[in-house]
């Protein structure tokens, strides 16, 4: 058997236990920091760096090019520009090449369309450059956003109505917040750009993490609702037993989601440089890992916070001083 | 329970997953043999490449565009793309006037007159109409305008006053087999218009504009109903107004009722063309009119979407369509699979040092679940347009690990039962009921994650939420019909029963209070009447669902006891 089949052992009848309920004010102080160190640093570096997906940028056509190759335009904006710029290069009806970098000035623009033309071994009026709109633009931000907003309002409804009680509502929906900062802000920090493919990362993030917190809150509803006024264990004891009982499940689910996932990032960012890939990866990496962590050191902790000074939750804590029985607890 | 009634139950969950198997490979062969499709899913555009479709305004001279009315076409374009399947169209604009439209594979007529018409619909009444010029016409001379004051202001729409001998000199020598609508977009809806029906074997001069398309507040397609209520078999349109729209529908129909020959007639002018021009037989109040006309069922739908998302502020002819290649290409999307084999590789690893030979059931639930999303993606490839991302790929790899935590918690609660003192059989049992609740639980917000994300959002974001609502579904699926019998059937093998140190389900080491040959007391922690009274309270505060399950484990227990 291995070791974390008899930690989880301990763990369910409570013969070991970590106090994550006890300490909280240390979760919080913690979650808050990381929060506070992801806005801080991405506003002091000039907020989020988007991509020519969500801002529009430069357009440059090749037509009748020598050799239609795609890594040659890549290495010539990247000599122009910089390298990570990051172009995105296709090959259009066969026999031109076209090349979408994100805005340039006028400069610029001439010398890449001189270099192409070089590159290409064209004349350089056979290089037409243009301007490009935003492929995700302002429209669909909106629309996403509104959806967004639904869907919080009716998640938290369907959790209220399951959970009958509207606190772990709030205390999943703060969870979320912690998660999505963080995982926004790993893309602040690095000053990592900003695509679709990471917004689509963020999505799932938002999904995995309440199903995350969904999974341990209805343990912590079924341990909760099971000891009533005469249990010899406080609510936050409860909770807390119940956060440890499934313990075992959070490390194996989260090593189990992450693995795929780190797979992706390492070879992603090793092999292929920035991409679609390593912008989902990274998103995905980050926010399941902090997805688990906010679950256990934030949401559990938190509810207890909101329902501890209920009458009905501060009754059962006094039972224990009436009647110490040991908290082995094996209650079924 | 009996035991032979628990393999019959295990049996008929996996008769259940065979049957929606067979359904979906059924489906799929076909559409592989009568409608072209495929066995493998359909690439998006940034893995595959499409068509690039160059859309330029057509403008009358010293008309420009605004970037204004480019974004509102962009935007309706887009949902107009949309609306014929999850195929993550890329629509942007180029050099400030053009918009350029991305799909992937090669449109047919019908994508691209969905995408390009800019589909504005005008009430008008009509004026005079008669059989189309069947040859080329001379121009015919407008007579010398009449005096000023001579002229009668039209009191209303269907006033003939309108008809003035300009208007009646263009109708004389319109040919309609020649007419150019490319400028009727920017017709003045407070001018009478001279057009021809759509086939053109008639023509017409209609009044001002009373009721305008942006009134319209939804639009649907079907058969439209004959008088008896049954359907008939031509295709139309259903409109449905907003309360500005109702007004101005009932104020128009109850003035042509009262009025002779074609000035009773209203026409439906698309794109500056009559499409139908019927007689009004009653004041239409509800604000519901349908449109008929030559529909197909597939022009029908189409006008019905265009309707719905409104008319392009401008209209747009094609440029040029060219094939493009993918922005991505095949080795991002080979490093990627790569990668998730890779990481597979690591689950199945970690899931056997975790769960020894019990890991071997995560394995194959997670290969069945994979054969599943592949046969569903493939059919919905097929069926609704979907085309897989890079991004759907990415999801479809997340997914690997919320399908293994359906596993992992119920596993990990057939753990806690066996702790408790409980045999294999009556353990699985109890542990699939509440960790099926929790599954579903958590499936849910899932869930309704996807089906908001893809009826509300457009784009990208709709791709994503199909994906995630594909594994969501396939996880329910593959842990109720595959994962839970498969444990039952294993429950009962001598393996796995005995609690072999292999099993991953070894009573011992998980620390079950043990009392004998395989017989287990139930741990007696605190005393039985607090536990009673704790158990009554707890019952007190069941919600429905709860006490039934827990009537019914009841039932189980006692059954478990006699045999």
């Amino acid at each position: 058997m291995s070791m974390l089949t008899r930690f989880g052992n301990g763990l369910y009848t409570g013969e070991k236990s970590f106090d994550f309920v006890g300490r909280r004010m240390l979760w919080y102080l913690i979650g808050a920091g990381v929060v506070l160190f992801a806005i801080v640093i991405t506003t002091l570096r000039g907020g989020f760096v988007f991509g020519i997906e969500f801002l529009g940028g430069s357009e440059f056509r090749v037509s009748q090019p020598a050799q239609i190759v795609e890594t040659t335009a890549i290495d010539t904006v990247n000599d122009v520009v910089g390298v990570g710029s990051n172009p995105r290069v296709s090959i259009v009806g066969g026999d031109s090449v076209r090349v979408q970098t994100e805005q340039l000035t006028t400069e610029q623009t001439e010398l890449i369309r001189v270099e192409l033309a070089e590159a290409y071994d064209v004349p350089v009026s056979e290089v037409a450059s243009s301007f490009i709109g935003a492929t995700w633009g302002q429209d669909i931000t909106t629309q996403a956003l509104r959806a967004l907003a639904v869907f919080l309002v009716l998640v938290s409804a369907v959790m209220a109505l399951y959970f009958r009680t509207w606190k772990m509502s709030l205390a999943a929906m703060t969870a979320l917040l912690h998660d999505l900062i963080i995982t926004a802000g790993i893309y602040g920090v690095l000053g990592f750009e900003i695509t679709p493919a990471a917004v689509i990362g963020f999505l799932t993030i938002l999904g995995y993490s309440l199903y995350d917190t969904v999974v341990v809150f209805d343990k912590v509803r079924e341990n909760t609702a099971e000891d009533g006024e005469e249990s010899s264990r406080t609510f936050a004891d409860s909770v807390n037993l119940a956060v440890n009982q499934t313990l075992v499940r959070s490390i194996n689910t989260s090593v189990v989601a992450v693995l795929p996932v780190g797979a992706i990032l390492f070879i992603g960012s090793l092999l292929l440089g920035a991409g679609t890939l390593r912008d989902i990866a990274l998103a995905l990496f980050i926010g399941i890992l902090a997805g688990t962590y906010s679950t256990i050191f934030i949401a559990a902790p938190m509810y207890v916070h909101l329902r501890e000074n209920e009458p009905e939750a501060r009754k059962q804590g006094r039972r224990k001083e009436v009647a110490p029985v040991a908290s082995s607890g094996a209650v079924r | 329970m009996a035991k032979r009634s628990v393999a019959r139950q295990a049996a008929r969950s996996l008769i259940w997953l065979g049957v929606i198997f067979a359904l979906l490979v059924g489906g799929n062969a076909l559409a592989v043999f009568g409608q072209a499709g495929s066995w493998v899913p359909k690439l998006a555009l940034d893995l595959q490449g499409g068509t690039q479709i160059i859309l330029e305004p057509r403008l009358a001279e010293n008309q420009s565009v605004s970037e204004e009315q480019l974004n509102q076409a962009v935007s309706i374009i887009r949902q107009r793309v949309d609306s014929s399947g999850v195929a993550e169209a890329e629509v942007t604009t180029q050099g400030g006037e053009n918009i350029v439209v991305g799909i992937p594979g090669e449109p047919d007529q019908a994508t691209l007159e969905r995408i390009r018409s800019s589909a504005k619909l005008e009430f008008r009444p009509v004026l005079i109409a008669g059989a189309a010029n069947t040859e080329p016409v001379e121009p015919v001379e407008a007579p010398e305008s009449p005096d000023d004051q001579e002229r009668v202001e039209p009191t209303s729409a269907s006033d003939l006053a309108w008809i003035t001998p300009e208007i009646d000199a263009e109708y004389q020598s319109i040919n309609c087999f020649e007419l150019d609508t490319s400028g009727a977009n920017v017709a003045d809806p407070n001018l009478p218009l001279v057009t021809c029906s759509q086939d053109g074997f008639e023509r017409f001069i209609l009044g001002p504009v009373e009721v305008g398309g942006e009134s319209i507040a939804d639009a649907s397609s079907g058969l439209i109903p004959g008088p008896n209520g049954a359907p008939t078999n031509d295709y139309g349109v259903f409109i449905e107004f907003d309360s500005e729209g109702t007004a101005g529908f009932r104020e128009v129909t109850e003035r042509l009722i009262t009025l002779p020959g074609v000035q009773n007639q209203f026409a439906i002018v698309l794109d500056g063309r009559v499409i139908s021009a019927p007689r009004t037989l009653a004041a239409i109040t509800d604000g519901n009119p349908q449109i008929s006309g030559n529909f197909t069922q597939e022009s029908a739908a189409i006008l019905a979407d265009q309707l719905k998302f409104g008319a392009l502020p401008i209209g747009f002819q094609v440029q040029s369509s060219e094939t493009i290649s993918a922005t991505l290409g095949v080795s991002q999307l080979q490093s990627g699979l790569i990668a998730a084999l890779i990481g597979l590789i690591l689950v199945v690893l970690y899931s056997l040092f975790q769960y020894r030979l019990l890991g071997l059931v995560t394995v194959f639930s997670l290969t069945t679940a994979f054969v599943l999303s592949y046969f569903v993606i493939t059919y919905l490839s097929n069926a609704q347009g979907y085309r897989l991302s890079l991004a759907g790929v990415a999801g479809l790899i997340v997914a690997i690990g919320i399908t293994a935590d359906s596993f992992i918690v119920f596993f990990e609660r057939i753990r806690d039962e066996l702790r408790d003192g409980r045999m294999l059989e009556s353990a699985i049992q109890a542990a699939w009921k509440r960790a099926f609740r929790t599954i579903l639980a958590s499936d849910a917000v899932s869930f309704i994650a996807a089906v908001t994300l893809y009826l509300l959002a457009v784009g990208n974001v709709r791709g994503f939420a199909f994906t995630l609502g594909v594994t969501t579904v396939v996880d329910l699926i593959i842990v109720a019909l595959f994962t839970h019998p498969v444990m039952q059937l294993l429950g009962r093998t001598r393996f796995f029963a005995s609690g072999h140190p292999l099993s991953g389900l070894d009573p011992q080491a998980l620390g079950a209070v043990y009392r004998g040959r395989a017989r287990f007391r139930e741990p007696v922690a605190v005393d039985k009447t607090a536990r009673e009274r704790s158990r009554g309270e707890a019952k007190r505060r069941q919600t429905i669902a709860e006490r039934k399950a827990a009537e019914a484990e009841a039932a189980d227990r006692g059954a478990g006891r006699i045999t």
